[in-house]
């Protein structure tokens, strides 16, 4: 039995440590590419950055000097080959030296080439600095000449996705709350009515009112506007927030709201001197959750924030530039891990209670 | 009014209830005014200023934020001067009205004005027509954008994509999921593995499509390949390839789009089930691991029956989440190779042809497949005897 168990728990945590690597490898290729300058990134796989072995030329000679006759079978650093088995490159047994013809026959050169251990590290935060600024950019190439690239200026986007993340999270966090409240601790006519209402509408596709919202903001000249979208994000994420802050706000005691009632306190006091401060933990999973869900989102930005790149939120510009610029890996690496930086700090600091959050709810819509 | 001043004592209580009066008008009318004031020119602000793109992000924050508290602050003062009988009538009012105004201008009536938009054609009804105009006017189509939308090949891609979607990517997700939770129960890096396995929720679709292009990367056979995918691929003695974009093995080009969202999913599940597992009596594993059960027979006729109840609703939540996909689809491949789905034909539509009748039509097809969720979840609350 003991011994069995054992295998058992080498048998788990080898498949756990394979899939953790497996889920890891693609957002490390990111990470690690980002920093690789743009000639690696487009000649080398980012793997590469990691010790492996490569041929390296240690040995250039003229094929004169060396008596070789290309019409015929030679014989260099023991390696046999024709002309044109020389020109693919061939290797000798064991597989540790390569000789490879280069050139014609008449001017080429005989490379010997072994393999050795070696990593391709040259890091740099060029690709950051063309992806952040906003005027265009000097990069110094290998060879010494210099370049000017435009900048992308996704700081720009960086602060617009903020003006649209904050409040789209503060905004339908308060509103639901109040909501929550009345739902839990009033009486008034309709109030099973309504609340079968949220919960229909918990998981209707935003989809549904793409359209004739934007049809209301062409009326009401929001289009384009932070506006705009911070109202459509309350929309579509109200239906959850209240649910899920009704769930908690309906469980506190009984007891210290009576009391406070009998001290004289109204609905509203109650509500912003007990009610908030203790729904805190259920405030925080929930604002985490719509955070990262505002941040993240695509479609409602590309909807009504419209097409002036200067009010675009990041993961708009950051789809133009997989658009623009489909193969410049340097760039988009760059890009899409600056896109990322927030979110994943936010998830690292608060994960605890983004789970918690998590938990309590069911689905969105 | 005749009787207005005939004493000296009624014409100083009248007085005195004039001042009261003017000063509850003040408070009532006067407060709300500036409140809407500051309001109104935050917004002008808002709309006109050139200002540095810092100090309009700072102001729009504190402008949005605190204008949406300023009128619940306002609206409440406003009811709580009124007499007690309106008071405690509307107090609940301007706590949950503000919510139910905006979910019903947002999702509720939108439903049924996306439903009427499908009727018409690619304008919508003409403009300002009344209902019974619109009906008779040239615009009005009936169905008939549904009937096309079935008998076009394009949904019927669409449709059959989005049920590869539902079919593989919430089935992996939930599998790979409750795998991951269980072994991650039983290790003792469950922490640190559950971290790594949550950390692309964090990441957006835009973001995670990056992410995979350039793992999908394709380079010519004589090149070095710098997608890993196709590195292993080359490196095994086998042809590079687009897999995501690779239109001749279409329709299962699509599972290299699927494989994104499951990358993104698991973790999800994973955080569901392990608290669910978690949530089983340790007695009773326990006891079945006396009566010499295997830890397979454990997993599948003990752990699995009890947590079906968080299988379901994690299921059905991927379901509906793969139903609206779009961000993926979208910036990975635009749906071509034919990898369209039904809220990309959706996009295309409503905002590239500006078919606003046919992509109406397939807002509500997308509206009906999650009714029986609906159904479901309203069941479940009127099974609760709380409310």
């Amino acid at each position: 039995m003991g011994k069995q168990t054992r295998t058992n728990v080498i048998l788990v945590n080898t498949i756990l440590v394979l899939i953790v690597i497996i889920w890891s490898i693609p957002t490390l290729g990111l990470f690690i590419s980002s920093f690789r300058n743009r000639f690696d990134i487009q000649t080398s796989g980012w793997w590469n950055v990691f010790p492996h072995r490569e041929w390296e030329t240690v040995l250039v000679a003229d094929p004169k000097e060396l008596n070789l006759d290309p019409d015929s079978v030679m014989t260099v650093e023991g390696v046999q080959g024709t002309f044109d088995q020389l020109r693919e490159g061939v290797s000798s047994p064991d597989g540790k030296t390569q000789v490879i013809w280069v050139g014609n026959k008449r001017l080429g050169r005989i490379e010997v080439q072994k393999q050795v251990w070696t990593v391709t590290w040259d890091f740099t935060l060029d690709n950051y600095k063309q992806i952040l600024t906003p005027s265009s950019y000097e990069i110094t190439k290998a060879d010494g000449t210099t370049e000017e690239v435009p900048g992308q200026n996704m700081t720009q986007a960086f602060i617009n996705s903020l003006a649209v993340s904050i409040p789209s999270t503060i905004i339908p966090i308060l509103i639901a709350a109040f909501a929550a409240y009345g739902f839990a601790w009033m009486h008034f006519p309709g109030r099973r009515t309504f609340f079968i209402m949220v919960i229909g509408l918990l998981v209707v596709p935003l989809q549904i009112a793409l359209v004739p919202i934007l049809r209301d903001y062409n009326t009401l000249g929001l289009n384009g506007t932070f506006l705009a979208v911070w109202l459509a994000h309350t929309g579509f994420g109200l239906a959850l927030a209240t649910y899920l802050l009704f769930n908690y706000i309906s469980t506190l005691p009984r007891e210290t709201m009576e009391s406070a009632f009998i001290d004289g306190a109204s609905h509203f006091t109650v509500f912003t001197k007990l009610v908030l401060p203790l729904s805190v933990p259920a405030l925080a999973s929930f604002a985490i959750f719509q955070f990262l869900w505002v941040w993240n989102d695509y479609l409602v930005a590309l909807t009504f924030l419209g097409t002036d790149p200067s009010f675009k939120v990041v993961t708009q510009r950051l789809a133009d530039l997989t658009g623009t610029f489909g193969s410049d890996w340097h760039l988009l690496t760059a890009g899409a891990f600056f896109t990322m930086l927030l979110p994943l700090a936010v998830f690292f600091a608060l994960q605890r209670y983004f789970v918690r959050g998590l938990l309590a709810g069911s689905v969105k819509g | 009014m005749a009787q207005l001043g005939t004493t000296q004592d009624q014409k100083e209580s009248g007085l005195t209830r004039l001042i009261a009066w003017l000063g509850r008008l003040f408070v009532a009318v006067i407060i709300p005014l500036l409140a809407f004031l500051v309001i109104y020119f935050g917004f002008i602000f808002l709309r006109d200023t050139k200002a540095d793109r810092w100090v309009i992000a700072s102001v729009a924050i504190i402008w949005g934020v605190g204008g949406v508290a300023l009128l619940y602050w306002v609206f409440n003062g406003i009811v709580e001067r009124m007499p007690d009988q309106w008071r405690m009538r509307l107090t609940p009012f301007v706590f949950v009205g503000p919510a139910l105004v905006i979910l019903f201008w947002y999702l509720a009536f939108p439903v049924v004005r996306t439903f009427w938009l499908s009727l018409f054609g690619r304008d919508g009804p003409p403009q300002g027509a009344n209902i019974l105009q619109a009906l008779q006017s040239d615009a009005f189509v009936g169905l008939s954008n549904y009937v096309s939308l079935f008998s076009e090949r394009l949904l019927q891609e669409a449709m059959r994509n989005n049920l590869m979607w539902i079919v593989f990517g919430s089935t992996l997700s939930v599998a790979l999921g409750l795998i991951v939770a269980t072994l991650a129960d039983r290790s003792k890096f469950e922490r640190g593995a559950k971290s790594l396995i949550f950390l692309p929720m964090a990441i957006s679709f835009v973001g995670a499509s990056v992410i995979w292009n350039f793992m999908y990367e394709t380079r010519p056979v004589e090149l070095p390949q710098i997608g890993l995918l196709n590195a292993i691929v080359v490196g095994l003695g086998g042809q590079p390839h687009p897999w995501d974009k690779w239109i001749a093995i279409a329709p299962w080009n699509n599972l290299f789009l699927i494989l994104i969202v499951i990358w993104l999913q698991t973790g999800y599940s994973m955080v569901l089930f392990s608290a669910a597992l978690k949530g089983i009596p340790e007695e009773i594993i326990e006891a079945s691991r006396v009566d010499g059960a295997t830890e397979i027979q454990i997993f599948l006729r003990i752990m699995i029956p009890y947590i079906m109840g968080t299988i379901i609703t994690v299921w059905t939540t991927i379901v509906i989440f793969t139903l609206k996909i779009f961000d993926v689809v979208w910036v990975m491949t635009g749906g071509q190779f034919g990898t369209h789905v039904i809220a990309t034909q959706f996009y295309r539509q409503s905002f590239t042809a500006r078919n606003s009748g046919v992509g109406s039509a397939i807002a509500i097809i997308l509206l009906l497949a999650v009714v029986p969720v609906m159904i479901y979840n309203l069941r479940q609350f009127k099974e609760q005897e709380a409310f």
